[in-house]
């Protein structure tokens, strides 16, 4: 009916762990959801911490020409650096520089 | 969240979305999809938690009836989470635009189906095994496909649905495991019950289908096919009821090694559509219990002010 809503649940597996989204219940309000979110989410000790949101809450980004854009970004990433060989250059050149 | 379209499934073409779903791809609540494939996961996800509904009305029987009260506990909780699996299932299916009130009107009305094993009686302890061991076994072959579904909520809900499921499985075999190492009477309590469950477990995945004109398989809906499923659970299950000395009642039944595939009776399709159109031993009386159960609980959704509520 119209007073229903929809939360997004979000529960945490253990201390320190992210939150990661489980699934959403229907409720008219923030504490009634978090009733529903205990029992499907948390009914074996599953679940350390629990969030609810309102699905309207949520504003979702999933374009990939800005979230996968086919540009080579390997400059950003620690594997976008191959120095293998330029580091054994660089001892042998070390090496012979040596008195 | 707004319905922006995506490069891969642009809005409103369908044979895009058939080649990203055919390809391994994923679907989302919010993105565009074919009107003939949400019908397709609707009917799918919306019969799939009828029958976690109503498939705890034969164990709720056995409830006041459990030898013992770690068994009722066992029991209780199991109830508990298929109820729970029906939740997620109608809430899975209500964001394809079915509200719920919808499809329990529809299911009390008897317009929609469930699994054909929820339409028969239950005699003794020996079927609380059975079912929680063996139709719970045969459902989580499927459960398990259904992992990799290109509807992607329900392969999530699949995943923790699945989890669940094995501790029932467990559960049921335990009860089984009890009943074979006790007396006699015990075992053929046992023995009794498979003799009965036999028949609904073997036509529980349907009959086989033409792969090549299943939509839903097409469509990765679900990934496998009936006969690969049932295939699959008497690879796995045969052995294990065997070895504890209970007898099949399928004289036919025997692994083909050459084929690799077991052999087996074919199962009585015509009571198979029978049952799950209504017509089955308990159907009616399981329906008007849910009738009335759902009257009763009238005040609980009332208070609530919303319809969430649709407790056992």
């Amino acid at each position: 009916m119209s007073s229903e809503q929809v939360w997004e649940v979000f529960r945490q597996e253990a201390e320190g762990d992210p939150m990661v989204h489980g699934g959403s219940v229907n409720a008219p309000d923030a504490e009634l959801a978090l009733h529903y979110a205990r029992e499907f989410y948390g009914r074996r000790q599953e679940s350390h911490r629990l969030w609810v949101v309102p699905r309207e809450a949520i504003t979702e980004l999933d374009d990939p020409d800005l979230l996968k854009p086919p540009f080579d970004r390997s400059f950003k990433r620690p594997g976008g650096y191959i120095i293998k060989h330029k580091l054994e250059a660089a001892k042998a050149r070390a090496a012979l520089d040596e008195p | 969240m707004d319905q922006q379209a995506r490069p891969t499934q642009p809005s409103g073409d369908a044979e895009a979305f058939y080649a990203h779903v055919g390809s391994g791809g994923k679907v989302e609540a919010d993105d565009w999809m074919p009107d003939e494939y949400r019908a397709a996961v609707l009917k799918f996800v919306e019969m799939h938690a009828n029958s976690e509904l109503m498939g705890v009305l034969p164990e709720r029987d056995w409830i006041l009836r459990a030898p013992n009260l770690k068994r009722k506990l066992a029991l209780t909780s199991k109830i508990q989470d298929e109820v729970g699996h029906a939740q997620l299932l109608y809430r899975v299916a209500e964001d394809l635009g079915k509200p719920r009130d919808a499809m329990l009107a529809d299911l009390l009305a008897g317009k929609t189906k469930f699994h054909n094993v929820f339409h028969y009686p239950t005699r003794s302890w020996g079927d609380v095994g059975i079912i929680a061991w063996l139709v719970d076994a045969a459902a989580i072959v499927s459960q398990q496909a259904l992992r990799d579904s290109s509807y992607a909520p329900y392969a999530r809900t699949m995943k923790k649905i699945c989890w669940e499921e094995s501790v029932h499985i467990m559960h049921g075999r335990d009860v089984v495991l009890t009943l074979m190492n006790g007396t006699d009477a015990q075992r053929a309590l046992v023995q009794e019950a498979l003799d009965r469950w036999w028949g609904p477990l073997m036509q529980m995945h349907g009959p086989p289908t033409d792969p090549a004109r299943d939509k839903d398989l097409h469509w990765r809906i679900k990934a496998k096919n009936n006969e690969q499923l049932r295939q699959e659970f008497l690879s796995i299950y045969v052995p294990r009821i065997r070895e504890l000395g209970l007898r099949i009642p399928d004289p036919v039944l025997r692994y083909d090694a050459p084929s690799g595939r077991w052999e087996y009776t074919e199962p009585d399709w015509d009571e198979l559509r029978a049952v799950v159109t209504g017509h089955g031993p308990a159907s009616q009386q399981r329906l008007e219990f849910r009738r009335l159960n759902f009257a009763d609980t009238q005040w609980v959704r009332d208070a609530l002010g919303g319809s969430a509520a649709a407790a056992a």
